[in-house]
């Protein structure tokens, strides 16, 4: 069985419940996903997965396919179509599925915990308040260190920075999980999945949703 | 928002007439003692209306023994078990936040004249 399966937000809106809550949900539109290789323990690999490709409804056009990755969807010979999006998701078993079969939306049931991979949204060049949540100095009485990091270290001894102290630098953009979210409603039929609460990323973003 | 449209469209309420900000209106509050469910009716102003497929909101207020209230209601959620139209005001803005520093005589809205259009209709 495979746990995974590779989707992109669409955005975020809201379920009302018939006794009258409302749930904030992130939609995501998974898959419908192809399997386009397995890996086992027992194999040249070494360990248990499967490649998936994101099946979309615009297929890449062949011209913008690298040849390596065109050389890597004819080794399927199951006649997989490349897809922009590949990504691995490791099994604890031996693989059961064979390329070419799909994974569907439907592989989730409502009230599934749930983890989310994400690519963060990008910050850009980031100052310690909002990158470490570091506190703000004074900002009257003449203060004039309202923004800076404060001290980053001693003068005689040790006389350096030491590694990885936290300093601003590039915030966001980064592979962000997120554990222990639920399933709030599936909609195998649109390949809709919705999430209760945020999930990392912007809108259109690439995400892979696990079961935990 | 066309990408969440369809999930949306699930969500939307029909029961909903057509209001705008300045109109008085009647909510009728799904309100749950226990486990009886009756209905509590909110009148007043609607001052905004925050538009957004099925998270969109009213601002309704009112003035209870000389004390602003304002009550914003999710307007496809359950609670909202159906909206009457008292009256319908005429307004020249989206949102009537001025109401807020405004007491009595000065806080009224007129009446919006509909005569015109009603025959219009006939």
């Amino acid at each position: 069985m495979i746990s995974g399966i590779i989707g992109r937000k669409v955005g975020m809106t809201q379920i009302f419940a018939e006794d009258g809550t409302v749930t904030p949900v992130t939609v995501i539109k998974a898959g419908p996903c192809v399997v386009v290789q397995t890996k086992s323990a027992t194999g040249a690999d070494g360990y248990n997965a499967v490649q998936l490709g994101l099946v979309e409804d615009k297929p890449v056009r062949l011209k913008n396919v690298s040849k390596p990755l065109q050389g890597h969807f004819e080794k399927t010979g199951a006649g997989v179509p490349p897809t922009r999006v590949l990504k691995e998701i490791r099994l604890t078993g031996e693989p059961e599925a064979s390329v070419g079969d799909q994974v569907k939306a439907d592989i989730f049931v409502d009230g599934d915990k749930i983890e989310i991979v994400g690519r963060s949204k990008g910050k850009g060049f980031a100052g310690t308040i909002k990158r470490h949540n570091f506190a703000r100095g004074p900002e009257s009485h003449g203060s004039m260190n309202v923004r800076a990091p404060g001290s980053i270290g001693q003068s005689a001894y040790p006389s350096r920075v030491i590694k990885g102290t936290r300093s601003s630098g590039h915030m966001g953009d980064e592979r962000v999980t997120v554990k222990g979210l639920t399933v709030a409603k599936v909609d195998a039929e649109n390949n809709l999945i919705m999430i209760r609460g945020a999930v990392p990323g912007a809108n259109g973003s690439v995400v892979i949703v696990k079961k935990s | 928002m066309n990408r969440l449209d369809g999930v949306e469209k699930t969500q939307l309420k029909e029961n909903i007439p057509a209001f705008q900000p300045g109109d008085s209106l009647k909510v009728h509050v799904r309100i749950k003692e226990g486990n009886k469910e009756r209905l509590q009716v909110f009148e007043g102003v609607c001052i905004a209306r925050k538009h957004g497929g099925a998270r969109e909101t009213i601002t309704v207020r009112k003035v209870s023994f000389g004390v602003g209230v304002e009550r914003i209601f999710p307007l496809h959620a359950t609670i909202v078990d159906h909206i009457d139209v008292v009256r319908r005001g005429k307004v020249r803005r989206a949102k009537l936040y001025y109401l807020r520093d405004l007491r009595g005589k000065a806080a009224r809205i007129k009446e919006k004249d509909t005569r015109n259009k009603a025959q219009a209709a006939k």
